[in-house]
C-alpha cells in the first residue's frame, strides 16, 4: 500500500476538518476584552439560562421521535428488501434512493406546498368531507419534514446488513424449530443490530443539529437548537457563543452515541 | 521522512492554490442587495452598458447583511443597508465616502430625501428606495376596521397572523402597540414588548419575511405585518388583500445604496450608483419591487393608480406619525437577547 495516496484526504481533513473543530474550541472558550483575547467560561455559563436548556431539549426530543419513526418504518421495509424471495429488490431500492437526487431544500420546500392551508392534503381532507387540518408550521410537520428527508439513511444501512447475514444461519433456526416470529426476534434483529446503530446515528446526528426543516416547516416557531447555532453567526454575529452551544451539540451527540455503541456491545455478548 | 514531509507540504500548497479564491477580477462588481430588490433587467443593462460583468447576491434582513460585512468573509462593492444599519455601519468604520461629483444624477433626488439625520451631507449614502410598515390584511377574513396593531394580538386570528422574522421589525410593532418609541432603549419597554410577543405567539402562524406575499395572496393568513412594497405586489395578486395603517404609529425606512470599506472597486460603483439614480432606471426599479421612489420626476411616470396609493404614497399625516429606526448602539445587544427568547421559547 502507497501511503502518500491518503495524503490528500489527510490535508482536506486537516483544514476542513480539524482546524474548524480546532477554531470551534478557540471561539467558545475565549472572549475578547479591551486587554486582547482571554480564556473565558462565560459563553458557557451563558448556555445554562434554562431557555436554552429548553431548545435543547426540544431539539434532542424533535430528533428522537423522528428517529423512532424512521426506525419503525424503516426496518420492515429493510426486512422485505433483504429477504430472497422478493423479487423487485432493485425497483424498490431505486425509489428509496431516487428523492435523494433531489436537492434537500426543494425536497422540504415541495412540502411547504403539500400542507398549506389550501394545499393538497386539505383540499384532499375537504373533498372526502373531512375538515381542514392546520398542518404546517406544527411540531408534526417539523418532525414528518425530519422523517421524511432522512428515512433513507434509516433503511440503508440496516439493508446493506442484512444482505450479508447468511442464509444457512436462517435455515438452521428454522430447521431448529424456530417459527418465522423467533427467527425475526432471535437471528435477523441480533445480527442486524450493527446496522441499526448506524441508521439510528445517521438519523440523529443531522435531525438533532437541522435548522433548515425547522425553519420552513416551523414558520420559526420551533426554534430548534441549530437555528439558535444559525442566528448566533448571521444575526447577531455572537461566534463565540454560537460555537460554546456547536461544542456543547457535539459533546451531547458523542455522549449518546458512547450509550448507542455500549449497547452494541451489550447485544453482541448476549448473542454469544 | 523528508521526502514525506516534502510530498505533504506539496500537496498542501497544491490544494491551498486551488481553494484560494480566484484573482479579484477588475471588471466584476459584486452588488449585495435584498432578495427581490431589483428588476434583474436594470443589471443586464448596466453589464451591456458599461462592457462590465455584475455578481449579484441576496440577503434577508440588515442583520444578515451586516454579520457578513463586518466578518470580511465576502467582498462586496455595493450594498442597500436601511437608515439604522447604515448609520451603525459608518460610525464602525465598514462603509467608505461617495463622491457625489462622479454621481450627477444625485440632483434628480428629492431634497426631503437628502442630508438625513442618519447620514448628514450623504457622505456614505444614496438614498434607493423608501416604504413603510403596516398591516396586509384579507377582507374576507377580517370583517372589521383595521387601524391597530391590537388586531394582531386578538385570539378571533388564531394561527392566522403572520409577523416578520426580523428582530427590528417585529419588536418595534409590540413597542408601538404599547405606546413607546421603536428606537426605545429602556430595557423595561424591551422586556414588556418581549413579555407581549412571547404571549402573542400561539397566535401567531409562522415568522417569514420573503414568504408573507405569497402567503398572503394564497389566502393562507389573515393578518401579516408587511413591508409597503410587498402589500403594493400582493393586493396587485389578489383583490381580497388591503393595507392598513395602524393608529399607534408605524415605521418608515430608507434604504440607501452604499459602498463597504472593503471595496477596491469604488469608481465603478460610483458609476453604478449614478446608474441607479437615473429617471428610467429608477422607475423600472420602483416598477418592479413597488416600493417607493425618493425621485419625484420617477413617481410622475408611475402609473396613476400607483402613484395615488395610500400604500406606496402614504399622506404627511400619516408619514408624520411614522417613525425612523435609530442605531441603538450597544443596547442592541438586549435586542438580540430578546429576539432570542422570543424564537427560543
Amino acid at each position: 500500500m502507497r501511503r502518500w495516496l491518503s495524503y490528500p484526504y489527510l490535508v482536506w481533513m486537516i483544514m476542513f476538518i480539524t482546524v474548524p473543530l480546532l477554531l470551534i474550541v478557540f471561539y467558545a472558550f475565549t472572549k475578547q476584552t479591551d486587554g486582547g483575547i482571554v480564556f473565558s467560561l462565560d459563553h458557557f455559563r451563558q448556555i445554562l439560562d434554562p431557555l436554552y436548556l429548553k431548545v435543547f431539549l426540544r431539539s434532542f426530543k424533535i430528533a428522537f421521535i423522528s428517529m423512532l419513526i424512521c426506525l419503525l418504518i424503516g426496518y420492515p421495509v429493510a426486512l422485505f428488501l433483504s429477504s430472497k424471495d422478493f423479487s423487485q429488490k432493485s425497483t424498490y431500492l431505486m425509489l428509496i434512493v431516487i428523492p435523494m437526487w433531489m436537492n434537500f431544500l426543494l425536497r422540504t420546500y415541495a412540502w411547504l406546498t403539500l400542507l398549506e392551508n389550501n394545499g393538497i392534503f386539505n383540499k384532499l381532507l375537504e373533498f372526502l368531507g373531512f375538515g381542514k387540518v392546520q398542518f404546517l408550521y406544527s411540531e408534526g410537520a417539523v418532525i414528518l419534514g425530519t422523517v421524511y428527508n432522512f428515512l433513507p439513511f434509516m433503511i440503508l444501512p440496516i439493508y446493506s446488513v442484512m444482505v450479508k447475514i447468511d442464509e444457512s444461519v436462517i435455515s438452521a433456526a428454522q430447521d431448529l424449530g424456530a417459527n418465522s416470529f423467533q427467527v425475526l426476534l432471535k437471528v435477523m434483529i441480533p445480527l442486524s443490530l450493527p446496522g441499526v446503530i448506524s441508521g439510528i446515528t445517521m438519523v440523529f446526528m443531522p435531525a438533532v443539529s437541522t435548522f433548515v426543516i425547522s425553519r420552513l416547516l416551523g414558520g420559526g416557531q420551533f426554534a430548534l437548537i441549530g437555528n439558535i447555532i444559525e442566528q448566533q453567526f448571521l444575526l447577531t454575529g455572537n461566534w463565540g457563543f454560537g460555537s460554546a452551544l456547536s461544542f456543547v451539540l457535539m459533546v451531547l451527540v458523542i455522549i449518546s452515541m458512547f450509550f448507542m455503541n455500549a449497547n452494541e456491545r451489550n447485544g453482541k455478548e448476549s448473542m454469544l | 521522512m523528508m521526502k514525506k514531509i516534502g510530498v505533504f507540504l506539496m500537496l498542501f500548497i497544491l490544494v491551498a492554490i486551488i481553494l484560494l479564491p480566484g484573482c479579484d477580477d477588475e471588471n466584476t462588481l459584486y452588488v449585495y442587495n435584498w432578495g427581490d430588490y431589483m428588476d434583474k433587467s436594470v443589471i443586464k443593462q448596466f453589464e451591456e452598458e458599461y462592457g462590465v460583468k455584475v455578481k449579484y447576491q441576496t440577503y434577508t434582513t440588515n442583520e444578515d447583511m451586516y454579520v457578513k460585512i463586518n466578518s470580511g468573509s465576502a467582498k462586496y462593492d455595493i450594498i442597500f443597508p436601511s437608515e439604522y444599519m447604515l448609520h451603525r455601519m459608518a460610525q464602525e468604520g465598514l462603509l467608505q465616502s461617495i463622491n457625489l461629483n462622479n454621481i450627477p444624477n444625485f440632483a434628480l433626488i428629492d431634497d426631503i430625501f437628502k442630508n438625513a439625520e442618519y447620514d448628514p451631507g450623504n457622505v456614505y449614502s444614496v438614498p434607493y428606495l423608501w416604504g413603510t410598515v403596516g398591516i396586509l390584511y384579507n377582507k374576507s377574513m377580517v370583517n372589521e376596521t383595521v387601524d391597530s396593531w391590537d388586531i394582531l394580538w386578538d385570539k378571533k386570528y388564531e394561527k392566522k397572523i403572520l409577523m416578520v422574522d426580523s428582530q427590528r421589525d417585529s419588536i418595534g410593532v409590540a413597542l408601538k402597540r404599547l405606546g413607546y418609541s421603536m428606537n426605545s432603549t429602556l430595557e423595561k419597554e424591551i422586556d414588556e414588548a418581549k413579555e407581549s410577543l412571547i404571549e402573542q405567539k400561539p397566535l401567531v402562524l409562522a415568522y417569514v419575511v420573503d414568504e408573507a406575499r405569497d402567503k398572503m395572496i394564497n389566502n393562507e393568513a389573515a393578518l401579516a405585518v408587511v413591508w409597503s412594497g410587498e402589500a403594493i405586489l400582493a393586493m396587485a395578486e389578489n383583490d381580497d388583500l388591503a393595507y392598513a395603517y395602524p393608529k399607534e404609529g408605524s415605521n418608515i425606512w430608507y434604504d440607501c445604496v452604499a459602498i463597504p470599506a472593503t471595496s477596491t472597486k469604488k469608481d465603478l460603483a460610483e458609476k453604478f450608483i449614478n446608474f441607479l439614480c437615473r429617471t428610467d432606471i429608477a422607475y423600472l426599479n420602483a416598477e418592479y419591487t413597488g416600493y417607493s421612489s425618493p425621485q419625484m420626476e420617477v413617481v410622475e411616470q408611475l402609473d396613476e393608480e400607483l402613484r395615488n396609493n395610500p400604500t406606496a404614497y402614504p399622506s404627511n399625516e400619516i408619514i408624520s406619525n411614522c417613525e425612523v429606526f435609530k442605531y441603538i448602539g450597544d443596547f442592541v445587544e438586549y435586542y438580540n437577547k430578546a429576539w432570542i427568547e422570543i424564537t427560543a421559547n
